[in-house]
């Protein structure tokens, strides 16, 4: 992978340190008047999620990391793998449990999904910001029961189990913010 | 270049309070007597010192009486300061001046800088480096006005005291393996340093960044004065008996940001000349492009530079202060990358 001049670098530039790939989260050129100047970086691991603070000679060489985003459709788990589609190539991965993360519980077959790839192999995946899941299990909520604040859980198709209003049913279907995993609304057939 | 992005980055307030700023400056300046002057943007010549980066054009096609004397192959730099021009006038008898133009450094570019900015620069023959901190301090409280520079003096220090005090360190004895240890203990756990060797200059601007500046101008703004020699650029350079020699250079923080940078100007030719030629070797060392030294400026030195005392402040970061701007991109029509 190529190197980048301390110049070339702004947030979202993927880099190599200690041979993890990471993510500028932010970016300072700070320069003492007439005197040497220093970029400093915070970064994050892509692998574990821990951020770093690295300070750079200005002009100095950074390795870059081989990483990008790609579109890919979730195909089927065997509960230990989860397998992905390039719609692409044809070709298709398959992600263990570390790199899936989250997304695993707001995966739908077919649908597609953001994989981060680095050096050709996945390292993480991000389901869309909104997803539409079925409710397979949840409680009859009874009228006027506000004993439990109006909600009661449901647990979707995928996995998730998401709080949701009393007049929600099983079968039925709900967009969910896979951000933060709350209930957005009630999605008619 | 797709046109997205034709705005001003700065509000039309700030604007407008960016040109009262101007016209106080100039007010000041018409009170003291101090006269206007403008000097050439472009020069065949340009500052030595490693740590900056001209700009320039290149092979410029000039033709006609003047344009033809100039050798076709060579370029003409962006003056990064108005320093080596306004020294000449010096030498040629104009007395007090002051000059707001752009100046150009490559490669300078952040939250604090834009590679085009506005230098307010200005020269005192007479003063010292003290009587210019006044000068400054007046300059300073006049533009902002009493609710951002405050009612109280600004605070002065030497560089030693403000590295001892908030980087623990001697500036101007430590050895260098001191100087790196306190570097890391400031950075603290999770970050990393790069390895700057023996170069003691470079340790003491990384511990300015990690330790010392956000120290300095917090509740008042803050003259640190009487640098290391090593790093008097075109300061004279005073010898204390029995202490190390200090530069008769001064700079001004508020609130953690470096505004101005002055000098007791050095005004000995020869001295100059071999300042110049360590910066030349430096830049061949680390493989920087060649600049020529500037014969004019030396030429005017030999003739005689009275003595004086001359600063460079940036206008976009006093224009910072007075709004309470966090990036320079506020203060400024259009930043580099949507000029």
């Amino acid at each position: 992978m190529a190197s980048y001049g301390t110049n070339q670098l702004k947030t979202g530039t993927k880099i190599l340190l200690d041979g993890q790939p990471h993510n500028i989260v932010d970016l300072d050129f700070v320069k003492p008047g007439k005197g040497q100047a220093f970029v400093r970086v915070k970064a994050k691991n892509l692998m574990d999620g821990r951020v770093q603070e690295v300070t750079y000679k200005s002009g100095e060489s950074v390795e870059g990391a081989d990483v990008h985003e790609t579109n890919m459709q979730y195909l089927y788990t065997d509960g230990e793998h989860w397998h992905f589609m390039d719609p692409e190539t044809y070709e298709q991965h398959s992600v263990g449990e570390a790199a899936v993360g989250d997304a695993a519980n707001y995966l739908k077959e077919q649908e597609t999904v953001s994989v981060t790839l680095w050096n050709g192999n996945p390292i993480s995946v991000e389901p869309p910001n909104h997803v539409v899941l079925r409710v397979v299990q949840t409680d009859p909520g009874v009228r006027g029961d506000t004993s439990s604040g109006g909600s009661k859980p449901a647990t979707t198709e995928s996995g998730a189990v998401v709080k949701v209003p009393l007049f929600i049913s099983e079968g039925e279907l709900i967009k969910v913010d896979t951000r933060t995993n709350e209930y957005i609304s009630r999605v008619k057939e | 270049m797709n046109g997205g992005d034709w705005r001003p980055t700065a509000s039309r307030e700030v604007l407008r309070l960016r040109a009262r700023l101007l016209e106080r400056v100039r007010s000041f300046f018409a009170e003291r007597s101090v006269l206007e002057v403008e000097t050439p943007l472009l020069s065949a010549a340009t500052a030595t010192d490693p740590n900056l980066h001209s700009l320039s054009a290149s092979a410029p096609l000039l033709s006609a009486e003047r344009g033809a004397a100039l050798p076709r192959t060579a370029p003409l730099f962006l003056q990064t300061s108005p320093e080596h021009a306004m020294k000449r006038l010096l030498a040629a008898g104009l007395g007090p001046i002051y000059q707001l133009g752009r100046a150009f450094r490559d490669g300078e570019a952040g939250r604090l800088h834009n590679p085009e900015f506005t230098m307010l620069e200005w020269y005192r023959p007479g003063f010292d480096h003290h009587h210019l901190m006044d000068e400054v301090e007046e300059l300073v409280r006049g533009v902002l006005g009493p609710e951002r520079a405050g009612g109280a003096a600004f605070e002065r220090r030497t560089y030693r005291d403000a590295f001892q005090r908030f980087a623990g360190v001697d500036p101007l004895t430590d050895p260098v393996a001191r100087l790196a240890e306190a570097a890391s203990e400031a950075a603290g756990g999770a970050s990393r340093l790069p390895d700057l060797g023996d170069d003691r200059d470079a340790w003491l601007d990384l511990l300015m960044v990690l330790a010392v500046q956000k120290e300095l101008g917090r509740e008042r703004p803050t003259f640190v004065y009487d640098f290391p020699a090593s790093q008097a650029a075109l300061a004279r350079v005073r010898s204390i008996p029995g202490e190390p020699p200090v530069a008769e250079r001064f700079e001004l923080f508020i609130d953690g940001m470096e505004l101005a940078n002055g000098f007791h100007e050095l005004t000995d030719a020869s001295e100059q000349r071999r300042r110049f030629e360590r910066d030349v070797a430096l830049r061949r060392q680390c493989a920087l492009p060649e600049v020529p030294i500037d014969e004019r400026l030396l030429a005017a030195l030999d003739a005689g530079l009275p003595d004086c005392a001359g600063v460079a402040l940036g206008f976009d970061r006093l224009v910072m202060v007075a709004t309470g701007a966090r990036d320079i991109s506020q203060v400024i029509a259009f930043p580099v990358d949507r000029a």
